[in-house]
């Protein structure tokens, strides 16, 4: 693969490494005693691993391919495979800590097997890595495709992956050694946070480039979202970090907003991560996956500008509904309250236009499992958003908060929309990415299918009977007024749906390993295909695939 | 360019472009959703001038309703405590003894003391209250400190080695480590206390063990070795072991010494919590609870 990087190119490359490697090195000597040497350590190594990579074709002949007539491709495929790698990972992890909730004992008394340090890698592993490779490495395939342009760059998209995955492995290590900043999905420290921003503004710098070359009059709605997804990520990741670093050599540091503030401030960021990263990204994988499966064209052009700024307005008010009777003012409360219910009709408005989209496709939908799970995703995208709306409501949260319920409705979400969306998309993926006739087995993908819907429908009733148990269980008085259950009585009562939480996500797991492994069979084992209209200058139009200027 | 089309499905036409063979059609935006943007704003609306909602330079519009959450909070809590008042207040003034005499007042009382227990004591006690390794069993009979109902609610007040100005202190000395007895001399004193609960021991061996623990731990846990209630010291004669009784454990208390802790309730719980919770031991105690 770096055999397609000019020689240029791999000397960037390296140049690039080095310079990481030079940060790491810095990292380790002055962090040395402190858990940032070790990530000092991670970086170096890292460094090195990519720096190897593409010395090993220094010295390859210059690329042949032709660049006009071409998308460029290889880091998609790598990030479509780190995506599933991270999946097994995170869900691992996730069947892990659901189970340490049922038998505590499986934390085999060790600190960094503790459950609060194995949450963070599951929540991490699973948005982040997985969900953010998908994101990465689709938005990839899908801003040259709509735009009918190559990548301006060779370089800039391998360093948004690696430095990307650089930041998943410095938090996911991080969380192992202890350290958090403690707010949640946003754990990692200042030096990670920092190293995100660098990543995110090249992501950036790339997409808008892309687009500028774009042969293609029009922006396609899918890149709205990914856009949206790139630069509201950027504003929301950069406040909530904001903090002072106790010292410069090591990695603990103390947040800029305290109290209330800080809250705020971070369940504006968690709200609108939920938004911004597992909606808004998800749903540009949704508008050019889907229509693409099941030939259709999209339901409708207005629904889709009425959803998008939708969701885009309504969901940055809606924060403050995950402090609903806290000391966050009661006008903030309501405001949230408000217009998260407002949110919900934008939200089924695009769930509504993806399922009005398969009109004329549904025997499609039957026989074929990859637009299946990606049907069955708009279903789920609907129910969460319900959902949510509705525990915005402040008398119904003050039953479901900090109760399962609300585990339940973002499995339902991050399993039953985010989830299933990627791997019908990575399904449909994968043969167009690796030129290949199909996927190795049909079958597989109907096992991962079946196994993925069960093992959420079975998490999410757990959750929610477990949840609405515990909530009515902590709120029962006795005849004398005095409270009816300790804490215990709750945990004995919800144990059983623990383990059925456990079990619907070793089921989910299973069904993404069966995914990984069909799709390292597919690359391995299929024959090639060249599919047709897969090249810039092969459209209709036949228009140049790069503006004459270049 | 763009070249509208119409769907033959459907019969609606396309927005006329293109995308790697991806089209959109020009649908009208349904009627429901019309209906549904106006009835979840319309909602909103009524939601903001009758509820606190909006900021204004330095305060905000406060509704209609005139609601506040910590107006709410505040008359929560008045007519939950009126709720219990009749009983909390006879809880209060009674002495325990007739607590215990009175099974309606006895039912509050018990309903209480399951959450307050589960929640407070049974972390370390145990739901049963029986105890476990280093943290005694509350329904043995034996006590460390004394377990009339007086003296179980100073206890939780002030907590035992806890970080409160009272606080009941009790340590026993590291005896091997601090170098104040050798190793022999430990385990003839462990033999010799073994022997106080009926463990067969040679009379020479029984001779030097008195010795040894009249010198050394005689002047807390007594002569006759039935400890003490005022320094929190065990009776060792009972077989009762906190620490276990076997040798290895024994060796290793004498050696290291033992330091209990429970912390302070004084402002965690208050008076009438505190007080349930004794008059729940000696109901435990009595065996007369569910």
């Amino acid at each position: 693969m770096m055999s397609n990087l000019t020689v240029q190119e791999r000397a960037t490359a390296m140049l690039i490494a080095t310079a990481a490697g030079v940060v790491g090195l810095l990292m380790a000597t002055a962090g040395r005693g402190d858990a940032m040497g070790v990530h000092g350590w991670i970086v170096m190594i890292f460094a090195a691993a990519m720096f190897a990579i593409v010395a090993d074709k220094l010295e390859a002949p210059e690329p042949t391919e032709d660049r006009a007539a071409s998308y460029y491709d290889d880091p998609t495929r790598v990030g479509i495979l780190i995506a599933l790698f991270w999946a097994v990972v995170g869900m691992g992890m996730g069947v892990w800590v659901a189970s340490q909730l049922a038998w505590p004992d499986l934390r085999f008394d060790a600190a960094w097997s503790s459950f609060g340090r194995l949450r963070p890698v599951h929540t991490s592993g699973v948005i982040f890595g997985f969900g953010g490779n998908a994101l990465i490495a689709t938005s990839f395939h899908i801003m040259q495709r709509t735009s009918r342009a190559r990548m301006p760059n060779q370089v800039l998209p391998w360093f948004v992956l690696m430095a990307y995955n650089l930041f998943c492995i410095i938090a996911a290590s991080g969380y192992l050694m202890g350290i958090t900043q403690s707010k949640e999905y946003a754990e990692p420290e200042w030096y990670a946070d920092i190293w995100l921003v660098v990543v995110w503004v090249a992501y950036f710098v790339l997409y808008i480039r892309t687009l500028a070359r774009r042969n293609e009059p029009h922006i396609y709605v899918a890149n709205w979202y990914y856009l949206a997804f790139i630069l509201v990520v950027a504003v929301l990741h950069i406040v909530n970090n904001l903090a002072v670093p106790a010292s410069l050599v090591g990695a603990k540091s103390y947040s800029a907003f305290a109290g209330v503030q800080d809250a705020m401030t971070q369940w504006w960021y968690g709200h609108n991560a939920v938004a911004f990263f597992l909606t808004s990204g998800f749903l540009g994988m949704l508008y050019y996956f889907l229509p693409k499966r099941a030939g259709r064209p999209i339901y409708s052009y207005r629904l889709s500008i009425l959803s998008f700024w939708g969701i885009v307005f309504f969901y940055i008010w809606a924060g403050s509904h995950h402090l609903h009777y806290t000391a966050l003012p009661h006008w903030v409360q309501t405001l949230g309250m408000t217009f998260s219910v407002m949110l919900l009709v934008p939200s089924w408005a695009s769930a509504g236009n993806a399922l009005m989209t398969l009109n004329g496709a549904w025997h499609k939908v039957r026989s074929d499992a990859t637009l299946r799970f990606m049907m069955v995703a708009a279903v789920f995208y609907g129910l969460s958003t319900f959902e949510g709306s509705f525990m915005a409501i402040r008398p119904v949260n003050g039953l479901s908060h900090y109760t399962d319920w609300t585990v339940g409705h973002v499995h339902a979400g991050a399993m039953g929309w985010v989830a299933l969306i990627s791997f019908g998309s990575i399904y449909a993926l994968t043969p167009v990415l690796w030129r290949r006739e199909t996927m190795y087995s049909w079958k597989a993908v109907e096992w991962h299918f079946w196994l993925a819907l069960g093992g959420t429908v079975v998490y999410v009733f757990a959750m929610w009977n477990s949840g609405v148990i515990q909530g009515l269980m902590w709120r029962t008085y006795t005849q004398s007024g005095t409270l009816s259950y300790s804490f215990v009585d709750t945990l004995v009562a919800m144990h059983p749906y623990y383990v059925a939480r456990a079990l619907g996500g070793l089921m989910f797991l299973t069904g993404a390993a069966i995914g990984f492994w069909n799709v390292v069979m597919t690359i391995r084992h299929v024959p090639r295909a060249v599919p047709a209209l897969d090249y810039p200058t092969s459209s209709e139009a036949h228009e140049p695939a790069v503006p004459a200027a270049e | 360019m763009a070249v509208r089309k119409r769907d033959p499905l459907t019969g609606h036409q396309t927005t006329g472009h293109e995308w790697d063979g991806i089209t959109e059609l020009n649908t009208r935006v349904p009627r429901s959703i019309w209906f549904f943007v106006f009835v979840t704003h319309l909602w909103a609306l009524i939601v903001w001038i009758l509820l606190p909602t909006w900021p204004l330079v330095s305060t905000y519009t406060r509704g209609l309703l005139g609601i506040d959450q910590r107006d709410e909070v505040q008359a929560d809590i008045v007519q939950a405590n009126a709720v219990r008042s009749d009983w909390a207040s006879r809880v209060e003034a009674l002495p325990v003894a007739d607590i215990l005499a009175d099974p309606g007042l006895m039912v509050p009382v018990r309903d209480t003391a399951h959450q307050l227990f589960g929640d407070n004591c049974a972390g370390c006690h145990g739901a049963d209250a029986a105890g476990g390794p280093a943290f005694p069993s509350l329904v043995d009979g034996d006590w460390l400190w004394g377990g009339d109902a007086e003296t179980v609610m100073e206890t939780l007040r002030v907590g035992i080695n806890a970080d409160h100005p009272e606080t009941r202190v009790s340590q026993m000395l590291a005896f091997g480590r601090d170098g104040i007895l050798g190793r022999d001399d430990i385990r003839t004193v462990v033999d010799y206390v073994q022997s106080l609960s009926g463990t067969p021991l040679s009379p020479e061996r029984t001779a030097a063990g008195a010795a040894i623990f009249a010198e050394n731990c005689a002047s807390c846990h007594g002569a006759d070795a039935h400890g003490s209630r005022d320094l929190g010291a065990p009776n060792l004669t009972d077989d009762i072991w906190l620490y276990g009784g076997d040798d290895a454990s024994m060796f290793t208390t004498v050696h290291d010494g033992r330091q209990g802790w429970m912390p302070t309730w004084e402002h965690r719980l208050t008076d009438t919590e505190r007080k349930i919770l004794a008059v729940h031991l000696q109901d435990l105690q009595r065996g007369a609870a569910p």
